[in-house]
This record gives structure tokens, C-alpha cells and sequence, in this order.
């Protein structure tokens, strides 16, 4: 099937509701292999003890929360400059999602950091630039519901989008930019990651099924909007019959 | 209640982290998922009381 074939809604949810039951499956399994290598085989940290288990939850989310942004970014360009249909579907659902992981990201991080730095909270840059992105999802969320017609909200979300994309990078690279609290880059760096491969793989583990789960949820958000807006036009077709 | 694995003196802050993931997590699911049903529910009655999309009869052949 060619990509273009998916920008026909209806043939996008059958597509979706085929995928789904796998989609499903496969998240329960990798979450639950990831939680049992995450608790039951992962060796404590030699400094941090367990606390090292919260890691396990909150990178993962940490990542998904960016990679929700950096997906809404790439379809905003969907929106604007190739106009697919199911761009502006896929960048409006894809905002709660990102908003959730970003919150998790920062309610385990506030947790883990409370007694690895003695602190919950530190305004330094990491932690405040994922704070923002955590706002600008709340925005992006308030804009759509401000708008009622969905194009209009689309475009004007997008250019939203575009511009809080340039907080990725910040997010990134804040702990070499900045003096901060938060341990510098220690999985996707130049060199190899610097964490030894027994806590390495259940991260890893962890992190395939953060991203499953993300997907997942996706594609069930974007057959829902997708029934929405085929709600919203059968009522002003019901609206314009009663009054021709 | 137990807890099967020794979470050492940090335990609290262990379990709030993974019962407050969990929690949004549920919370989304339950979200995504109790929309769906009040859609296709919206889409029944509507369909129900005569109201249809003219590209349906295509899609349904």
C-alpha cells in the first residue's frame, strides 16, 4: 500500500483496526519482558541503589515526550506544504499522548531526583526546557479545542508546532550547553553509551515498548478524530437539510 | 503486602514513580478508548435517524 493510498480516512481506519490487535500484543509483551528484566534482573546502581529502577520509566518517557513533539513537527509540515489529508489528524492527536509521557518524564524525574541531588525540582536548563515543552503540548492542546473549524485550527497549530520544535535541540543539548544537575547525555552519544549493558538492556527493552505503546495509542487517537469529523460533518449536513 | 523485590531505603519514591506512570497511562488508555465507543455511539444515532455521508454507499460496496 503507497502512502498516498492512506490519505483516503476510511482506508487509513481499516488499515488501523488490522494493526491494532498486534499492535496490542506486541506492547504487552515487550512491556512486560521490560518490567521483568527492569525490577527482577537489573542490578542496583553502585551509588544510587534502586532508585536507579525509576531510569527505567522515566528516559523512556522522556524520549517519547520529544519524539511526540518531533512527529507533530513533521506533520505540521504535512499540513503546510503538502496539505495530506491525515496530517493535521496526525499532529492534533499526537499532542495529548506527548503531553502524558512528557508529564511522566517529569513527575519521575522530580521523584528520582529528590534522593539521587537531595531536591525535587531545579530550575537548570534540562529541567526547565522539558517543562516548557510540557506548556507549549498544553498550548497546542488549548489552541485546537479554541478553533472549531479543524483547518483553521490545523494551520495555526502547525505554525505553533514549528516553532516550539526549536526546543528540541535546546532540550538535548542543555546538560553540554548549561551547568546543570542532570547527568550529562549517557545512551545516544558519539562514543557508545556509557551505561553498563545490564542496565543498558532493559532500558532498551523499556523503550521499544514506550515507543509500541505511543504507537499504538496514535493510531487509535487518529481513528477517533477521524470518526469525530465525520460526526461534525454528518451534523452540519443534518444543520444545512433543516435548513435549505 | 510485600514487596518482592528489596527497593531499599528509597522504595517510596520507587513506587510513586511507576503507580503515577502507571496512573497516566491508564487514564490515557481509558480516554482513547471510552471516545471511541462514545463516536461510533454518535455515528449510530445519527445514522440511525437518517443523516449519512454521500461517499458511504461507495465505501460499503
Amino acid at each position: 500500500m503507497r502512502l498516498s493510498e492512506l490519505a483516503n480516512p476510511s482506508r487509513f481506519n481499516a488499515l488501523a483496526e488490522r494493526l491494532l490487535p498486534w499492535l496490542v500484543v506486541a506492547t504487552v509483551l515487550a512491556f512486560a519482558l521490560g518490567l521483568y528484566q527492569a525490577l527482577f534482573v537489573a542490578p542496583d546502581d553502585y551509588q544510587q541503589g534502586a532508585t536507579v529502577k525509576i531510569m527505567f520509566i522515566h528516559v523512556p518517557s522522556a524520549w517519547l515526550g520529544m519524539l511526540g513533539w518531533a512527529l507533530m513537527a513533521v506533520a505540521a509540515l504535512g499540513t503546510l506544504v503538502w496539505r495530506h489529508p491525515l496530517a493535521d489528524v496526525a499532529m492534533k492527536t499526537a499532542a495529548p499522548i506527548g503531553a502524558a509521557f512528557t508529564l511522566i518524564c517529569l513527575v519521575t524525574g522530580s521523584l528520582w531526583g529528590r534522593p539521587t541531588w537531595g531536591t525535587y525540582w531545579v530550575w537548570d536548563a534540562r529541567l526547565t526546557s522539558v517543562l516548557i515543552l510540557f506548556l507549549m503540548y498544553l498550548g497546542v492542546i488549548a489552541l485546537w479545542r479554541t478553533v472549531e473549524d479543524p483547518s483553521r485550527a490545523a494551520r495555526a497549530a502547525a505554525i505553533l508546532t514549528l516553532v516550539g520544535a526549536v526546543n528540541l535541540p535546546i532540550i538535548k543539548f542543555s546538560v553540554d550547553w548549561w551547568n546543570t544537575l542532570h547527568q550529562p547525555a549517557s545512551v545516544l552519544r558519539l562514543g557508545g553509551s556509557t551505561i553498563y549493558p545490564t542496565i543498558l538492556t532493559p532500558l532498551l527493552i523499556t523503550a521499544i515498548a514506550f515507543t509500541l505503546l505511543f504507537v499504538t495509542l496514535h493510531l487509535m487517537a487518529m481513528r477517533n478524530e477521524i470518526l469525530r469529523r465525520r460526526v461534525r460533518t454528518l451534523r452540519l449536513m443534518r444543520a444545512a437539510a433543516a435548513n435549505p | 503486602m510485600s514487596v518482592p523485590v528489596d527497593l531499599g531505603p528509597h522504595a517510596g519514591f520507587i513506587v510513586a514513580a511507576y503507580a503515577i506512570a502507571l496512573a497516566v497511562v491508564a487514564g490515557l488508555v481509558a480516554w482513547i478508548v471510552l471516545d471511541h465507543r462514545a463516536q461510533l455511539r454518535i455515528l449510530a444515532d445519527l445514522e440511525r435517524a437518517g443523516v449519512t455521508r454521500r461517499s458511504a454507499a461507495r465505501e460499503e460496496v
